[in-house]
């Protein structure tokens, strides 16, 4: 299959992008300036992502599209108002992630984002389950651009006048050249910020609006240290087929008066492992030296027994530190629970933690 | 002090005396990206040509720092492992990794001068 470019290919070459292959797309890894500086200017000031490799779904219908989503996703969709959003899973029947997701409700129906990689299988498996009863678009005529940080909202609202107002997890139409585009405020780096879905031939002047207003384009690299730091699932890490929401520490964007009825996807698991516990749970993890423990590290309890594994560790730039997460038994998954990460032969201690490691500074309420 | 020379592995090294002065490349810096992480050989093992020295890693990736001749290691700077930033900053020059009394002064024979480093280094970063 070839490898697809997004419409922001040459802003990326122009900024010299360093270009790795990410879920079939060329996407920027890091600009000149690397991925720790990028960090530290998407927590200081408004960091810009390109995340149009992200499927954005559109699935039009109505009250009966509402119940039929409703046997997919742990959600109370009937109370979902419009224009504000959720996060949610594509499960199996056994309650395994297909994909994690963000669900809007939009006039006359939803709108999902999905990841990369899932996109196409989601698509499928949706279509199947709501048996084509419903127009359902993954559009690759709109691309989809991140601006996080601190003085995002100052640099967005003078492009798009009235962004400012939205509340976190909402969204709303606004124009940009006479054009439609749709932003909800939200994100995934633990900082405030917007996501707007555009048309692709606006994406270029759009995103150059944005760096003139003084925000800077960031890789993926400080996309992955970022969301890190705040403690966020990124899916085929923590999150996958063999791992439930209930496992993934998840349980709170599971609704519970869903979980009583029981009647989705996945329900009978989620139920089983709300009341009776889970083996393995996903965990904060917090090296005590400097040493970096990455994926599939790994982690061993005080008596040398293996009880579980990292799923992404790397070093977090505004920690000043590494920073892992990763699933380990159930028993110790308690806060400060010492264990021990086996890096190049070597066991170096670590403590459980809390997540986020960053405190994040999401705005709750709007400012009218 | 003797003419710097440069190993495939993308080290520096330096004589002086007996001792050889070893650190990674201003273009081996570039290719990682920022220094998180570095781990020095213990003062007073012995390593050998080409062996494993130490581990640096940026915020993307691990990578082995080998030694480009053998000896025993008579001091490690601990700067670098202390603030590996000090690494980008100026490798080939406060930002080295360890010094080694060497075992074979001939090994230094097969390594490469500035101009051959610099041709290698340009042709295998493309």
């Amino acid at each position: 299959m070839e490898t697809k470019k997004t419409s922001l290919y040459k802003l990326h070459q122009d900024n010299k992008a360093r270009f790795v292959e990410f879920a079939g797309y060329l996407m920027p890894i890091q600009y000149s300036e690397g991925i720790v500086e990028e960090h530290k200017f998407t927590r200081s000031h408004s960091g810009i992502f390109d995340v149009s490799h992200m499927g954005q779904l559109f699935i039009y219908g109505d009250d009966d599209l509402i119940v039929d989503l409703e046997k997919i996703f742990p959600l109370n969709l009937k109370e979902l108002k419009l224009n504000h959003s959720k996060y949610s899973f594509l499960m199996n029947n056994d309650a395994g992630i297909y994909d994690d997701l963000i669900i809007t409700k939009i006039e006359k129906g939803f709108l999902i984002i999905l990841n990369a990689a899932c996109k196409e299988n989601d698509f499928k498996i949706l279509s199947e389950i709501l048996e084509n009863k419903y127009k359902m678009v993954l559009d690759e005529k709109r691309s989809l651009i991140a601006i996080q940080g601190p003085k995002s909202v100052k640099i967005l609202d003078d492009i798009v006048n009235g962004v400012e107002g939205l509340s976190f997890m909402s969204g709303n139409w606004f124009t940009f050249e006479d054009q439609k585009i749709y932003v909800t405020r939200s994100g995934y780096t633990g900082e405030d910020g917007f996501e707007i879905s555009l048309l692709n031939d606006q994406a270029d002047k759009f995103t150059k609006k944005l760096i003139e207003n003084g925000a800077k384009l960031i890789g993926l690299g400080a996309r992955d240290t970022l969301r890190l730091e705040a403690g966020l699932c990124l899916y085929g890490h923590e999150l996958d087929k063999d791992k439930t929401p209930v496992e993934a520490n998840l349980k709170w964007a599971i609704s519970k008066d869903r979980v009583s009825k029981g009647n989705f996807i996945g329900s009978y698991t989620i139920n089983k492992q709300l009341n009776d516990g889970v083996s393995k749970i996903r965990v904060g993890i917090k090296p005590e030296g400097r040493v970096i423990a990455r994926e599939k590290t790994k982690i061993f309890n005080q008596s040398d027994s293996h009880i579980g594994e990292i799923t992404s560790g790397t070093f977090g730039p505004s920690v000043n530190g590494p920073v892992a997460m990763g699933y380990v038994e159930n028993e110790f998954s308690k806060k400060d629970t010492k264990v021990f990460l086996e890096v190049r032969g070597k066991k170096y201690p670590a403590n459980i933690c809390g997540l986020p490691f960053y405190k994040k500074s999401y705005v709750k309420g709007a400012n009218k | 002090m003797s003419e710097v020379k440069y190993s495939k592995e993308h080290e520096w090294i330096k004589l002086d005396g007996d001792v050889a002065i070893i650190g990674i490349t201003k273009h081996a810096t570039e290719m990682l990206g920022d220094i998180v992480f570095a781990e020095l050989p213990e003062k007073g093992s012995s390593v050998e040509k080409d062996g494993t020295a130490g581990v640096v890693e940026s915020t993307k990736a691990a990578s082995d720092v080998y030694t480009p001749v053998s000896g025993e290691v008579v001091d490690t700077n601990q700067a670098i492992v202390d603030d590996p930033s000090k690494i980008n900053e100026d490798p080939e020059g406060s930002a080295w990794f360890f010094k080694l009394k060497m075992k074979d002064q001939s090994e230094m024979d097969s390594l490469m001068n500035k101009e051959e480093y610099d041709k290698f280094a340009k042709e295998s970063a493309s």
